[in-house]
């Protein structure tokens, strides 16, 4: 967070290398914020791993149709500018002015002819093994990466052409219609300006080739977990078929082997926990079994579950208690295949020390992430460190800073991590570079200008149909010039024509003329689907002088020609229906305003820890005004009681000078000993009442970010508050502190996990105790090495680089022992030798008995809870979650925003998290605010509701049922109370419209007459 | 009466969930029967009983709501 301001001018643009889930999400924001964003991919499209999931835990949301629209929005933002097939070369300058050069591999496809028709691939007739499918299957070598990719062009892969290779053959060439191919492209430079640079490349998926034993790539059936991926999702190699690869029939059986490369210092595999295989395993034992029609039987062999996550406790309960999910913990060493039946033979050792043989149909390889030697590469030209594991280098205080000033870094690249993890620490890389880019915020993005619309509410529907025939796609299977004709004698319409591609840019042309030349003041297209193809047309007619909302798109490709390609007359008829729908539809349109809300640039940050701080102090350093609200006396928070960070670095120092910069910062307010009363308003005009040291306040704020934090469990086990000898958290380090002697005098101490976690009434793991425990452990040893240190667990969840900390807490001696959980160790008070000793009885899970370890103290990491937040929820119209966490707007995608606008959440308040995360979370935070701030205004989307004050009863019907807090009753002098929109946060759903009883309510461009319109149009009989 | 009913349906589809299906069934070219009419609504919850009924009265043989 300590970012130097750059003295001199800076560039306002910022270069994002990698294209996956964190470097859209990285570029989104900037754009969004005021900066030009140079998004550089190395592969053809833009999508990374994440495109390649079936679905994601812990939602089971369908990985691609979350994936998709930011996609999208990335590929059309005017300012993203999407570089595919580059690679950086080099990176010269300083942070502020950087000049990257880049080297952009051809494609062999002009990107401004290709039409994404597909022809070029279809008459390729070489076929290559598809690594976007994990080699599972075939695809051409002109191909498009996948079906859904940005941008949709297709590419010429050289390294297989057979033209490239022998000089023949030039299929896709001679037929491709837009005469796209261009096998004459060269290598090109470009050099770029840019302020500073986010490296999002992600990571490598292991390769287990170096297990000789688990016969990878010789064995058909044991495959990789995401060749399983692959083999689940609809768009893979078996179209979503769970069969196995050697005879394509259905498994029975299925077993996952975790850890295979991670946590393991042999066969060139990995120290490290690669953190995410434990969820995505069970995640795909689920769906596996959702799949099958008959009892498939899924087994994981794990050594620990690590489900540390938010709702990640739960979702394993639930595979292993409802969906039947076993899970044997054993680590498996080799893999035995029957040659006749490709069948493969487990043989293990389970829990109770009995050895067992199983077969299984298939197994799945739950494979960790790594470092490729290219990523490395890339590291070692733009100049940054990496760790011993391959991982660029950073703080656990400046979590996505790298070591080169002005290069920043999110996702795997500096760690394993998981998507949502990821997705934060590509905002929280955004922040940091608007923080040190704030003075050139604005000056290389570029506004688009129209001219102005033309007014025709009075005229009569004069329509516009565009009917396409996109390529082959629609045109062979509907008759688009019968379309056309019968377009043409629809009520209302004043022109029609056929194109062979409407979303080309010339026919952008031909519309833009049509409209003028005919006078036309509706148009429909018929075509796609209006989700990807919508906005582009609506921006058409708005350069053309239109409102956008005067246009209705037919969906005669997606929903009609690709889907009834067997029955091109009934296809033809339905194309018909459509337009005619969409005829009568728009025929009603009206023109709507975009709405504009005024917006105070100021911010409210709620809750004075590390989070909150950090959250404040970027947001101060972009130049935003901020109020920091603390009920407490002092900043610092839980940080306060923190000796060390995960990474072994001070944080008490940290802290003080992290208070020290936020109590000097012109642009913060700190209100220490201050409470929120209460809080009006929406997004750009929130009011917040505080009580501040016995005084009134109102604070007057766009955003508000909520970091209230958490609070550690005083349990009522193991004798805590009747004997001093036992202790929680960082009570036992403050009792040596204090008295060293104790320390000194000690023989042995222990530690108990999950003292409240993981339990039925708190079935989640509060993620950073195990770490927590360690450390002390290995601290305590450091002190005093012959003092005897136990540590009772139930998994050890030292996830990604922690494990590391886990082994040296081994080498040094630290016994761990683990319990289940219906075996709880048993304490009890005891004399030995006329000294108090603590006796711990626990049955020992190698010997299989109980043993009985008596030692001078016992600390316990208590369940993290949060406490009092159903009023702060309460005050922004924000939810939590059953564990009384705040519950984000989107657990995968949005995990720092709330449903409701310009709400915002980090730290503890959201769920357990280490210092790191908390401010890697903060920043995002931060990030996501200042897209709000970075505006004059707040333009929102007009599709809204709209009350009609004369038949509103003022029942209320429609504020209980908004999601949004987006209506609400208010008091009309005389009449009581009558609804109102507020329209900045309405998402136009629609639900208070069928629920109001009066039908008071109607959805500007879904009213209920232009439904109504299209149903009639759409049931009339011909 | 023809030897086959084709019921014709009318069928309201969330933007975000069910006609983004819809799309994708596109995309991965499942075939269905193609009596059936889609309007788009920005959500499910949009969908009014009076809609349902027009539908019906309008010759639609039934309606589904899809989100």
């Amino acid at each position: 967070m300590n970012e130097k301001k750059a003295s001199q001018p800076v560039t306002g643009a910022v270069m994002v290398v990698g294209g996956g889930i964190a470097g859209v999400q990285s570029a989104l924001d900037l754009a969004e914020s005021g900066y030009f964003v140079y998004l550089v991919e190395n592969s053809s499209a833009i999508g990374g791993v994440m495109a390649q999931l079936d679905k994601t835990f812990p939602t089971n949301d369908c990985s691609m149709c979350i994936l998709s629209p930011k996609l999208v929005e990335g590929g059309r933002h005017l300012n993203v500018q999407l570089m595919t097939l580059c690679e950086v070369e080099s990176l010269e300058g300083e942070a502020g002015n950087f000049t990257v050069t880049v080297k952009e591999n051809p494609r062999y496809i002009s990107m401004d002819k290709c039409i994404a028709c597909g022809v070029c691939a279809e008459k390729c007739p070489k076929k290559v093994e598809d690594s976007f499918d994990e080699r599972l299957g075939p695809r051409k070598a002109a191909y498009v990466k996948y079906p859904q990719a940005v941008p949709l062009k297709y590419a010429i892969d050289a390294d297989n052409c057979i033209y490239f290779k022998n000089g023949k053959c030039r299929a896709c060439e001679k037929f491709c219609p837009a005469d796209a191919v261009e096998f004459d492209q060269k290598p090109q430079t470009h050099t770029l300006q840019v302020g500073s640079v986010i490296l999002a490349p992600g990571f490598k998926a292991f390769s287990p080739e170096v297990y000789d034993t688990y016969g990878f790539g010789k064995y058909p059936n044991v495959i990789t977990s995401m060749q399983f991926e692959r083999i689940l999702s609809a768009s893979g190699p078996y179209e979503g078929h769970l069969v196995r690869p050697s005879d394509k029939t259905e498994p029975k059986k299925i077993a996952w082997l975790q850890c295979v490369g991670s946590r393991d210092i042999h066969h060139g595999a990995h120290g490290y926990c690669s953190g995410v295989c434990c969820m995505y395993a069970i995640k795909e034992a689920v769906i596996a079994k959702e799949h099958s029609k008959e009892g498939l039987d899924t087994a994981i062999f794990f050594m620990d579950m690590r489900t540390y996550g938010k709702d990640f406790e739960r979702y394993y309960n639930r595979a292993k208690e409802e969906t039947g999910v076993r899970f044997i913990r054993s680590r498996i060493h080799s893999i035995v295949n029957d040659p006749h039946t490709d069948d493969l033979i487990l043989e293990y050792v389970d829990e109770s020390g009995q050895i067992s043989s199983e077969v299984f149909n298939m197994v799945v390889l739950s494979i960790g992430l790594e470092i490729s030697d290219e990523m490395k590469n890339m590291a070692e030209k733009i100049g940054v460190k990496l760790d011993l594991d391959g991982f660029a280098e950073t703080s656990a205080f400046q979590p996505v800073s790298t070591s080169r000033d002005g290069v920043y870094v999110c996702g795997a690249f500096s760690g394993p991590k998981d998507i949502p993890y990821s997705v934060m620490e590509a905002s929280a890389a955004s922040a940091a570079s608007a923080a040190l880019l704030s003075t050139a915020r604005g000056s290389l993005t570029q506004e688009k200008t129209y001219p102005a619309e033309e007014d025709v509410e009075k005229e009569e529907p004069r329509v516009g149909v565009f009917v396409c025939h996109c390529g082959i796609n629609i045109g062979s299977v509907v008759d688009v010039p019968s379309v056309k004709d019968y377009a043409r004698n629809l009520p209302n319409v004043a022109f029609v024509e056929e194109n062979l591609f409407t979303c080309s840019q010339d026919t952008q042309q031909v519309i833009r003329d049509a409209i003028r030349e005919h006078r036309l003041n509706r148009v429909v297209v018929a075509a796609c689907t209006p989700r990807t193809h919508e906005p582009l047309f609506q921006e058409t007619i708005r350069e053309a002088g239109l409102n956008r909302y005067l246009f209705e798109l037919a969906n005669i490709r997606d929903q009609d020609s690709w889907v009834h390609q067997a029955e091109p007359e009934k296809a033809t008829a339905k194309a018909k229906d459509l337009v005619r729908m969409a005829v009568a539809k728009v025929a009603l349109l009206e023109p709507i305003e975009r709405l504009r809300v005024d917006l105070n640039q100021d911010g409210l940050v709620i809750g004075g820890g590390v989070a909150g701080m950090s959250a404040a102090l970027n947001l101060a350093d972009q130049g935003f005004k901020i109020y920091l609200v603390e009920e407490k006396s002092e900043l610092g928070g839980h940080a306060l009681k923190v000796q060390k960070s995960c990474k072994g670095e001070e944080v008490p120092a940290f802290v003080k000078g992290m208070v020290e910069r936020v109590e000097n910062h012109a642009n913060i307010e700190v209100l220490k000993g201050t409470r929120v009363n209460d809080v009006s308003g929406f997004v750009g005009q929130f009011k917040t009442s505080v009580q501040s040291n016995g005084t009134p306040r109102e604070l007057d704020h766009g955003v508000a970010i909520i970091a209230t934090g958490a609070h550690s469990l005083k349990p009522d086990l193991y004798l805590y508050g009747q004997n001093d000898r036992v202790t929680r958290w960082h009570e036992l380090e403050e009792k040596f502190d204090e008295d060293p002697g104790k320390l000194e005098e000690a023989e042995a101490v222990a530690f108990i996990q999950c003292v409240g976690s993981r339990e039925p009434e708190r079935p989640y793991c509060s993620k950073i105790c195990c770490t927590a425990s360690v450390q002390q452990a290995l601290e305590l040893k450091t002190r005093k090495p012959d003092l005897d240190v136990y540590i009772l667990y139930r998994d050890m969840r030292t996830y990604g680089a922690r494990e590391d900390l886990y082994k040296k807490a081994r080498e040094q001696g630290v016994l761990f022992i683990r319990f289940a959980q219906d075996e709880k160790p048993q304490l009890e008070a005891v004399k030995e030798g006329g000294r108090e000793k603590l006796q711990i009885t626990v049955k020992d899970h190698i010997l299989g008995r109980p043993i009985k370890i008596n030692v001078d103290y016992l600390n316990l990491a208590t369940a993290l809870i949060p406490r009092g937040q159903e009023e702060m929820a309460k005050f922004f119209k924000v939810p939590l979650n059953n564990d009384g966490f705040f519950l984000e707007a989107h657990m995968k995608l949005r995990p720092v925003d709330f449903a409701t606008d310009g709400v915002f959440i980090a730290g503890l308040a959201h769920y357990p998290k280490p210092l790191e995360e908390s401010i890697a979370q903060a920043q995002a935070a931060a990030a996501r605010a200042a897209s709000v701030l970075a505006k004059p205004y707040v333009e929102v989307e007009p599709v809204v509701s709209l009350v009609d004050q004369d038949l509103c009863i003022g029942c209320g019907l429609c504020e209980a049922s908004c999601p949004f807090g987006a209506i609400r009753l208010h008091k009309v002098t005389g009449r009581g109370y009558r609804a109102e929109t507020i329209a900045a946060s309405c998402k136009g759903c629609g639900v208070c419209a069928a629920a109001c009883p009066k039908k008071a309510i109607d959805m500007m461009h879904f009213r209920d007459r232009q439904i109504c319109a299209a149903i009639r149009a759409g049931g009339a009989r011909q | 009466m023809s030897q086959t009913f084709e019921p014709k349906i009318l069928a309201f589809l969330c933007n975000w969930c069910a006609y983004a299906g819809a799309d994708l069934a596109g995309v991965s070219r499942f075939q269905y029967p193609s009596t059936i009419r889609v309007i788009r609504t920005m959500c499910s919850g949009r969908v009014d009983p009076s809609h349902v009924v027009e539908g019906l009265k309008s010759g639609f043989d039934g309606v589904f709501v899809f989100g």
